[in-house]
C-alpha cells in the first residue's frame, strides 16, 4: 500500500479544519506500521480515510492517493469501496464496548461480511466464524457464536471485533487504538494476540496509538504524526535509538519508564494546534524548546537522515544547531 | 419470561382494584341525580322510587361490590357463554351492569360500538405508523435536507393543529367543495359487494386521513430521534468498515435498534384507539366508543362511565405490561428474572 500526499479536511461552521495535511507513507506486505501521536494529530482520521470512513461532509478527501493492489481507493466509488472494506482491509476500533451492534448476536456480526464479500452460505459462515472465534482465543466457541456482545468482557469483545476484522482474510489490518479502551493485563494479552495472528496469517497491520511503549513492542517501523502531517518516520530500533525530531524527543521523554523514581513525569507544554488553516511553517514551533526564526516562516519538508530514518525539521539534534539543508 | 409475565399479571390484580374503587368513588361522589333530565311533573315520590330501582338505595359498599361481582364475573361469562354457545349456571338470573338511560346491558353497549372505533381509529394507527417508520428513516439520514424540513414543518403543523380543526377543514374541502367523500360515516353500511366496499371505503377516508396525520406526526418524529441516536453509535462505523452495503447498514443494524423504543411507544398508545379518539368521532359521526362515553357522560349515565373509563384502565396496564415484554424480546441486554 502506497499513500502519497493524502489531505483531508472538515466542512464545519467555524471554517474548514485541516486535519490532515499531506501524508505519505509505504506499508510493505507482512510489515507492521506504527502511527504515534497524540490526541488531535490526524492520525486516526488518516487512517479512515485511507478507507472512505470518515462521514462525508463534512469531511473531504481534498487530495491524494492511495494505491493499494493498483488501485487508487480514494477514487473508487462508494460501492468499489465497500469490496475493499472488510473484504481486503479490515479495521479495528478503539472501544470494544460500543463497537458492537448490541441486538444482534457476536456470530451474526461475524458472519455478515463472509456472507458479503465469501459468498458463504449460512452454514460455512457459521463454521468459519467458529474458526475465527477459536483463531482469536475465545474458549468453547461454538457454544458462545450465539451470545450477544453484552455476554462478553472488554477483552473479549475486542477479539471479536478482531475477528470480524479478520473475517475475510485481509491483506491489510488497520487497528485504531485497539487496546486504550482496555486495562492494562488484557491489553498485553490482545498485543500477543495480534503478534500471534501475524504470524500466522501474515498480513500487514497498520497499528495507530499514542503509546510509544506499545509501538516499541510490536512494530518494525513508526510513523510520528504531528498536526496533520509526518514529522519522523523511522524503523523502530532506529527511531527509538536515534530520535531526531524534537516532538518524538518530548515523547520519549515523558514516558513514564524513562525517569528514576524522585524524578517528576516530564509532559509537552502547550496544546496540540487547532488547524483552521495548512501550516505554512513547523506546526510545532510553538511548543518546541529548539525552534529558532526558520521554524516560524518555513514549514519543513521529510527530509532523509540516513537509511529509511526521515525526519521533517530544521534542528540538527546532533549539532544541537540548524541542519544544514538548503 | 414466563414466571416474569405471570408475576406481573398478578401484580395488575390489586392495581386494578385500586383503580376501580377510585373510578367507582369519583363518579359516586360526582353530583348528579339520575332523574335529572325527567320532566318536572314527575313527582318526587316517584323520583325516589325510580332511584330505588336503579339500586341508589344501597349503601356505597354495597353498590361497588355489585359492580366488582358484575364486571369481573357475571359479564366474562356471558361473553364466554356467546362465544362458545353453551350456558354456565343459571344464566338468565345474572345480574348485568345496567345502562341507566337506555336501560340495556352496558356490555352490549360497548361491543355493538366497538367495529367502528377499531376500524375507523385502528386503521389510522395503522395508517399513521405506516407513514411514521419511513418518513422518520428518510428524515434522520438525510437530516436537514428538503425532505427532513418539510418533514418536520408539516409533523410540527399535524401535532400542535387539533383534530377538530384539521377535521372540519377537509370536510369542507373535501365534502362541501370537492363532494368526493361524505362528511358523516354511516354505520349501517354493510359491506356485501364491490360498490359497498367502495363506499365504506369512502367514508372511511376523512376520519382515518385526520387521525393518521395526527399520530404519524408524533411518531415520525419519535422515529427520527431514535434513528439520529443510533446512527452516530459506533457499531454503525464497525458495519461500514466491514463492507456491508448502506441499505444494510441503515435498515438492518440502526432500525433494528432504533425500533426499540418505537415499538414500546406504539404498544402504549393501543388503549388510545380503544378510548377512540373521542373528538374525532364527533365530527364525523362515527358512533364508535368515544362517542358512546360522550353521550353517557352528558346524559349523568354513571355505570356506562364508570364501566368505559375501567375498561380503558384495564387495556392501559394490560398493554404497559405487553409494552415491557416487547421490549426485553427486542433488546437482547434486558432479561426479566
Amino acid at each position: 500500500m502506497e499513500v502519497s500526499d493524502l489531505k483531508t479536511v472538515f466542512q464545519t461552521h467555524d471554517g474548514v479544519i485541516h486535519a490532515v495535511n499531506g501524508i505519505s507513507f509505504s506499508l510493505d506486505e507482512g510489515e507492521l506500521l506504527a502511527v504515534v501521536g497524540e490526541s488531535g494529530s490526524g492520525k486516526s482520521v488518516a487512517m479512515m480515510s485511507l478507507m472512505q470512513l470518515l462521514p462525508m461532509p463534512p469531511a473531504r478527501i481534498a487530495s491524494g492517493r492511495v494505491m493499494f493492489q493498483n488501485q487508487d481507493l480514494v477514487k473508487l466509488s462508494s460501492s468499489g469501496i465497500r469490496h475493499v472494506r472488510g473484504a481486503r482491509i479490515g479495521f479495528v476500533f478503539q472501544d470494544p464496548m460500543t463497537s458492537l451492534n448490541p441486538v444482534f448476536t457476536v456470530g451474526y456480526q461475524i458472519m455478515e461480511p463472509l456472507r458479503e464479500h465469501m459468498g458463504l452460505n449460512r452454514k460455512q459462515a457459521r463454521q468459519r466464524a467458529i474458526e475465527l472465534l477459536e483463531i482469536v482465543g475465545i474458549p468453547a466457541a461454538s457454544k458462545r457464536i450465539d451470545d450477544y456482545p453484552h455476554q462478553f468482557s472488554g477483552g473479549m469483545r475486542q477479539r471479536v471485533v478482531i475477528a470480524i476484522a479478520l473475517a475475510c482474510d485481509p491483506k491489510v489490518l488497520i487497528a485504531d487504538e485497539p487496546t486504550t479502551a482496555l486495562d492494562v493485563t488484557v491489553q498485553a494479552q490482545i498485543l500477543e494476540l495480534v503478534r500471534d495472528l501475524r504470524q500466522k496469517l501474515g498480513m500487514a497491520i497498520i497499528w495507530i496509538t499514542h503509546d510509544l511503549g506499545v509501538a516499541a513492542g510490536i512494530a518494525d517501523r513508526v510513523i510520528v504524526m504531528y498536526g496533520g502531517l509526518v514529522v519522523e518516520h523511522a524503523p523502530v530500533q532506529e527511531l527509538f535509538a536515534n530520535p531526531q525530531h524534537p516532538y518524538t524527543r518530548a515523547l520519549l521523554d515523558s514516558l513514564p519508564g524513562r525517569h528514576t523514581a524522585d524524578e517528576r513525569l516530564r509532559s509537552i507544554g502547550g496544546q496540540p494546534p487547532l488547524l483552521l488553516a495548512e501550516p505554512s511553517s513547523c506546526p510545532f514551533a510553538p511548543r518546541c524548546t529548539h525552534a529558532f526564526d526558520r521554524c516560524r516562516q518555513q514549514n519543513p519538508r521529510l527530509m532523509n537522515v540516513e537509511g529509511r530514518h526521515e525526519v521533517a525539521c530544521w534542528w540538527d539534534p546532533e549539532t544541537r544547531g540548524p541542519r544544514d539543508v538548503g | 419470561m414466563l414466571n416474569y409475565t405471570l408475576r406481573r399479571l398478578m401484580f395488575a390484580v390489586p392495581t386494578l382494584l385500586v383503580i376501580s374503587f377510585i373510578i367507582f368513588a369519583l363518579l359516586d361522589l360526582a353530583p348528579n341525580d339520575p332523574t335529572g333530565n325527567l320532566p318536572l311533573t314527575i313527582p318526587p315520590e316517584v323520583r325516589e322510587q325510580i332511584r330505588q330501582t336503579l339500586g341508589l338505595g344501597e349503601p356505597f359498599h354495597i353498590r361497588y361490590l355489585y359492580w366488582l361481582n358484575q364486571f369481573f364475573i357475571n359479564e366474562p361469562l356471558n361473553i364466554i357463554e356467546r362465544i362458545f354457545g353453551i350456558e354456565i349456571g343459571n344464566s338468565s338470573e345474572r345480574l348485568r351492569i345496567r345502562s341507566w338511560a337506555t336501560r340495556s346491558p352496558v356490555v352490549d353497549l360497548i361491543i355493538e360500538r366497538m367495529p367502528q372505533t377499531l376500524w375507523v381509529v385502528g386503521m389510522s394507527y395503522v395508517v399513521g405508523i405506516l407513514i411514521a417508520i419511513p418518513v422518520g428513516i428518510i428524515s434522520a439520514y438525510k437530516q436537514y435536507s428538503w425532505f427532513d424540513q418539510i418533514g418536520t414543518f408539516v409533523s410540527m403543523v399535524g401535532f400542535s393543529v387539533p383534530t377538530f380543526f384539521t377535521g372540519v377543514v377537509l370536510i369542507v374541502i373535501f365534502s362541501v367543495q370537492l363532494q368526493w367523500f361524505p362528511s358523516i360515516y354511516d354505520t349501517t353500511l354493510k359491506v356485501t359487494d364491490w360498490s359497498s366496499f367502495w363506499a365504506q371505503v369512502r367514508q372511511m377516508v376523512l376520519p382515518v386521513t385526520v387521525l393518521a396525520l395526527y399520530n404519524a406526526a408524533q411518531l415520525s418524529r419519535f422515529v427520527r430521534a431514535s434513528m439520529l441516536d443510533n446512527l452516530n453509535q459506533d457499531y454503525v462505523r464497525t458495519a461500514r468498515a466491514k463492507g456491508m452495503k448502506e441499505r444494510v447498514v441503515l435498515l438492518i443494524h440502526v432500525l433494528r435498534n432504533s425500533l426499540i423504543p418505537v415499538v414500546t411507544v406504539i404498544a402504549l398508545g393501543i388503549p388510545t384507539i380503544f378510548s377512540g379518539a373521542i373528538i374525532t368521532e364527533q365530527i364525523f359521526r362515527v358512533n364508535g366508543l368515544g362517542q358512546l362515553l360522550i353521550i353517557a357522560i352528558q346524559g349523568a349515565d354513571i355505570p356506562l362511565v364508570q364501566t368505559l373509563t375501567f375498561i380503558f384502565a384495564v387495556l392501559i396496564v394490560l398493554f404497559n405490561l405487553i409494552a415491557d415484554l416487547v421490549y426485553g424480546i427486542l433488546d437482547p441486554r434486558i432479561r426479566y428474572e
